[in-house]
């Protein structure tokens, strides 16, 4: 009941995230310069922005893309904090000693340089879905070390276990226990990391946005509209509407994916 | 002492309003008598001074310290822009400006005790014009290699000799700081600094030997300390005074000012147009590595006249400033009351003259997109740093109004730093949206930007000779105006140099931002400024009424 | 292990976190120089400077343009304790990070202490209760406060009068409520516990002496990564608060690429850092033996 409830309201979010583009009159970019920082209304249902902008229209045209990236993200930092904590926890000896050390550094650096340098790079021309895609990608780089050590410490923790010590006895490929066997006995640590991530991924972009990364005006992105939240004393109640998006949309994917359980 | 001076928020109209008003005055006069002496005053300060040293201060929170401890010779006053004699009682520039001669006051001491005269005068000017020190204070004296002979023929005469004329000399005098030859920590102005701790505060103690009285006789600071808490996030600084934790605000945006105007109308004040303006720019450098397409759009006149007109500065100054601001008029505020075009109007917005000059100059539109004469797509980027709201949002709405002729523009924002890279160094950027505030009233204060070779002649800088004629001419112009005596022959020729610039467009001026400011019930003798600091440049009359002063 | 074995093991950590410290340190040099406004100073817009003013300061910032040679001074200086000037603040590195470190310390001891005490506040009643509503309160709770902006939160507190040192705790305790529900559910799950509750054990008993032992190796290793966590929270906790910490520190060092003071907290957080998961590490080990 609950899952068809949360597809529903995927779906729904889904819909209406495409369709607010396709819709006559609605433009994320457009100013109703006479209409700035207006109430709720009919005309526009979430109110408008300090440049008179639809605040939905922008909602819902972040939602399509950022939802998109930010879980891109996730499940790229995921994938890589399970090869490097994996094999280290699972190598042991030398190897997981210089991944420790490898970890330890990336979480130490000002690794701010290379996202500023990144942005140097990309032509002042670049579309603001480029920049973007470029911001994720570089935040799903970076952001495997602090779950790889926790992914290490379970790989470590079941390494003996009798149900390794069988696989291995039965001539398991080492690959093939550190997969099949030991990796799903780590599912809640990994499910955990995935749908914190997204969130996490969301509002870096939005702090990355103070320094250039992150999509220019006027594309909207989930970050770039929680940045609005800079100044929450002097905000419309309306403005905090992309922080129960992105709730919302977590919370139901929680619900639909196999990694999330029947739980939120 | 007049209250308020400035441009008011409320205007009464009707007789009810009238009662209001008289019962209001009756209030103010009521609370006057509440008004007391000693006390402390707080406010914020958006960063670290990074010096404590007066001939070094360059970032607004030394120089915050600087005006507040230190003693000038002379002061341009903050409301009438006259000069007024301070430690100096009168002076006299001769040898075409090459020279100043000073008489000092007497009977001055420092904080410490010492005795003001004219070898802490020749000592402070010594250090200054040392060419090591490299300070935006000591640069704008130096007319010639040569270092000044200074003179000192009695305690209380002290004469200066440049190599060469420096145009109006006397105003660079509101900067320098005297400093005692004798102890470093002695201070001639209303406050000494007490306590420092970094990243949380500054503590200003009374200087109880500072030289200035009321006409009762009694010795001025009226407060006995000045607080000067470090705080960056203008939310807090703005919830701090609304807790009555600070007492003034020197720095208010137009979002906080009309929120602040809601709840507490008296609290807030409005000085008019200051002297920052918002400005954008074309990259017209010759070693810039831009395509040679864009470099012809850039550098056509017409392109940047039409670009203006597409322009709508009034909701600009609407809808980001919310209305405390107005479309500029050229390079100078009219804050600058002596220097300012009063003839230059802004740019109108008109659409139908931009495309006019833009089919004139080989453009042409189809399909709602303008093509140049070679058939590329008139498209550019604008850059901007990232972090300032408003900036990000004329930003946007510049977007669309040059979208409405045809031209796409792509919005950049970069880390200051990166920013400044590209501006001053690789020369990678097509367009530049900044601010700019005129810390000098005199246009001299300027050569460094409109001299063709000069590193800060933002569109083309350090040019061997000048690109275009009307550079010449410009670069002439101040000249002429550097050497000249006569102010009004001054005014002439800088008068000349904005209509330049307003013909030209190499800056194309947006919106002159009104001074915003905020002070506590509990202040009294306040007299908001446009010109910094604006808020507190009378501080030494300043009282502070405690009965009204809230929760310490 | 003799005494003559674990001090070859520690004389081994030891050379490895010196070994990772030096690397870090000259990978900051090399990121920091090679990053775009390294020679932009904001002083060059200064209109009153003259020629000569701007080339002195452009000359400053070339001073520190060779990376190995100024990571070789730099160390040098360390020797004697001299960690240099800030260029940008213009005060002893050594001052400032002496002066901040007891704000920042602060604020993460609260916001570790208190972020864990919040996650497990949340979590174990999530996994004890039978009814599932609990489990989707905490969890609408938690994945709501990981998508509210550090900033705003912050802001908010401080104006309804709200202590700003905890919300770094606010902002880590989301951060970790996941791990600590799916790990305990994960435990009670287990055949073994699930036969003790069966059994009538306490819950009290059950949860020390058999859950959280099971989980104690996934625990420790994010006790370590919460100290990297907490300071990551702490950066703009303290720049938007004005809290004179080690973060906000960070956070104007970057801004101005203020080369000697960001080698310096890279030195300085690297060692933290490893010394916390060297410690969480040795706890697990010793948790699963």
């Amino acid at each position: 009941m609950r899952r068809t409830f949360a597809w529903m309201v995927l779906a729904a979010l889904l819909a209406a995230s495409l369709a607010a583009g396709f819709l006559p009159g609605a433009s994320y970019s457009k100013q109703h310069r006479e209409l700035t920082n207006a109430s709720p209304s009919f005309r526009f249902p979430l109110g408008t922005d300090d440049l008179g902008r639809d605040r939905l229209v922008r909602l819902l045209c972040a939602t399509r893309i950022s939802l998109l990236l930010a879980a891109a993200a996730a499940l790229g930092a995921l994938i890589l904090a399970v090869i490097a904590g994996g094999t280290a926890g699972y190598l042991g000896g030398r190897f997981d000693r210089a991944m420790v050390r490898g970890i330890d550094l990336m979480l130490s650096l000002p690794w701010l340089f290379l996202l500023i340098a990144a942005r140097a790079l990309l032509p002042l021309n670049a579309s603001p879905e480029t920049s973007l895609v470029v911001t994720y990608f570089l935040l799903s780089l970076l952001g495997w070390a602090a779950p790889a050590r926790v992914v290490r410490a379970g790989v470590r923790s079941f390494h003996g276990s009798d149900f390794v010590l069988q696989a291995r006895a039965e001539g398991c490929r080492e690959s093939r226990v550190l997969l099949r066997h030991i990796l799903p006995n780590l599912q809640p640590v990994l499910a955990a990391q995935f749908w914190t991530s997204i969130p996490v991924f969301i509002l870096a972009e939005a702090n990355l946005g103070f320094l250039g990364l992150s999509a220019s005006e006027p594309f909207p992105t989930w970050g770039n509209l929680l940045r609005e939240l800079q100044s929450p004393l002097t905000v419309r109640p309306e403005a905090f509407a992309p922080v129960a998006a992105v709730a919302l949309a977590v919370l139901c994917f929680k619900l639909v994916s196999p990694w999330g359980g029947s739980q939120v | 002492m007049n209250p308020r001076i400035g441009k008011l928020t409320y205007t009464p109209r009707t007789p009810c309003a009238a009662v209001t008003r008289v019962a209001a005055l009756g209030l103010l006069f009521a609370a006057a008598a509440l008004a007391q002496f000693g006390g402390e005053l707080r406010f914020c300060l958006h960063g670290d001074p990074k010096t404590f040293d007066p001939l070094l201060a360059e970032d607004s929170n030394s120089e915050a310290v600087r005006y507040l401890t230190g003693g000038v010779l002379l002061r341009v006053n903050r409301v009438t822009q006259e000069f007024t004699p301070e430690l100096a009682t009168s002076w006299k520039v001769d040898q075409q400006g090459r020279r100043i001669t000073f008489h000092l006051r007497h009977d001055v001491a420092f904080s410490d005790g010492a005795p003001f005269s004219a070898a802490d005068v020749a000592y402070t000017m010594t250090r200054l014009m040392d060419p090591k020190l490299h300070s935006p204070v000591a640069d704008p004296f130096r007319s010639s290699d040569d270092m000044p002979q200074i003179a000192v023929p009695s305690p209380d005469t002290v004469s200066i000799t440049f190599g060469a004329p420096v145009s109006g000399l006397e105003r660079l005098f509101d900067q320098v700081a005297i400093l005692s030859a004798r102890s470093p920590k002695a201070v001639l102005g209303p406050f000494a600094v007490a306590d420092y701790k970094p990243g949380v505060e500054v503590l200003l103690s009374r200087n109880g030997n500072y030289w200035k009285k009321d006409a009762s006789g009694r010795r001025l600071p009226y407060v006995d300390r000045i607080r000067l808490l470090i705080q960056e996030n203008r939310e807090i600084e703005l919830v701090k005074f609304q807790r009555g934790e600070i007492d003034l605000i020197n720095t208010l945006d137009p979002q906080d000012f009309e929120r602040l105007s809601r709840q507490s109308p008296s609290s807030v004040a409005d000085a008019g147009a200051g002297l920052e303006s918002e400005m954008m720019w074309f990259n017209q450098a010759a070693k810039s590595p831009l395509p040679a397409y864009k470099k012809t759009w850039f550098a056509s006149q017409p392109f940047r006249r039409a670009v203006s007109e597409a322009i709508h500065r009034e909701d600009i100054a609407r809808v980001v400033f919310k209305g405390h601001a107005k479309p500029s008029k050229g390079p100078i505020s009219p804050a600058n009351k002596f220097w300012f075009n009063s003839a230059l109007q802004p740019h109108p917005y008109d659409l139908a003259s931009a495309l006019r000059r833009l089919e004139q100059a080989g453009f042409h539109r189809r399909d709602g997109v303008l093509y140049d004469r070679d058939g590329h797509a008139v498209e550019f980027s604008l850059a901007t740093n990232a972090g300032n709201h408003s900036r990000e949002q004329m930003a946007a709405m510049i977007q669309q109004d040059l979208e409405a002729i045809g031209i796409h523009v792509n919005l950049v924002t970069l880390d200051f730093p990166s920013l400044i890279e590209r501006m001053t160094k690789t020369f990678q950027y097509e367009a530049c949206l900044l601010g700019l505030t005129n810390l000098d009233l005199d246009p001299s204060g300027q050569m460094n930007v409109w001299l063709s070779s000069a590193a800060n002649h933002q569109w083309n800088p350090s040019q061997p000779t000048p690109a275009t004629a009307w550079e010449a001419e410009i670069d002439q112009l101040m000249r002429a105006q550097a050497g000249e005596r006569s102010a009004a022959r001054r005014k002439q020729l800088f008068d000349r140099v904005q209509q330049i610039v307003w013909e030209q467009e190499p800056f194309l001026y947006l919106v002159d931002k009104n001074s915003l400011m905020a002070f506590s019930p509990a202040l009294h003798h306040t007299a908001p400024s446009s010109i910094q600091p604006q808020a507190y440049w009378n501080i030494d009359v300043m009282q502070k009424s405690t009965r009204l002063a809230g929760s310490r | 292990m003799t005494p003559a074995a674990m001090l070859v093991r520690i004389a081994r950590q030891l050379r490895a976190v010196g070994i990772t410290v030096l690397a870090g340190g000259l990978l900051t040099t090399a990121l920091v120089r090679m990053s775009p406004g390294f020679d932009a100073d904001e002083r060059l817009l200064d209109a009153r400077l003259d020629g000569r003013s701007q080339a002195a300061v452009r000359a400053e910032h070339s001073a520190n343009g060779n990376v190995l040679r100024f990571y070789a001074q730099h160390l040098r200086g360390m020797l004697y304790g001299n960690l240099g000037v800030s260029p940008s603040l213009r005060q002893p590195i050594a001052d400032l990070i002496v002066a901040r470190l007891p704000v920042t310390a602060e604020l993460m001891a609260i916001g570790v202490v208190g972020g864990w005490a919040l996650a497990l506040a949340l979590a174990l009643p999530a996994v004890l209760c039978r009814q599932r509503t609990a489990s989707r309160i905490a969890g609408t709770v938690s994945t709501c406060m990981l998508c509210f902006p550090p900033a705003a939160m912050a802001v908010l507190v401080f104006s309804w009068g709200g202590p700003v040192r905890c919300i770094v705790a606010l902002v880590l305790f989301p951060r970790l409520f996941d791990y600590f529900r799916n790990l305990l559910e994960d435990a009670y799950a287990r055949p073994h516990i699930v036969t003790a509750r069966a059994k009538g054990l306490p819950p009290a008993r059950i949860l020390l002496r058999h859950v959280l032992p099971a989980c104690a190796p996934q625990f420790l290793a994010l006790a370590g990564i919460s100290v990297s966590m907490a300071f990551g929270a702490a950066i703009p906790v303290e720049t938007l608060c004005g809290l004179p910490g080690i973060g906000q520190l960070a956070w104007k060092a970057a801004i101005a690429r203020d080369l000697p003071v960001l080698v310096s907290l890279t030195m300085m957080i690297t060692v933290v850092t490893q010394v916390c998961n060297a410690i969480s590490d040795g706890s697990s080990r010793g948790a699963a033996a």
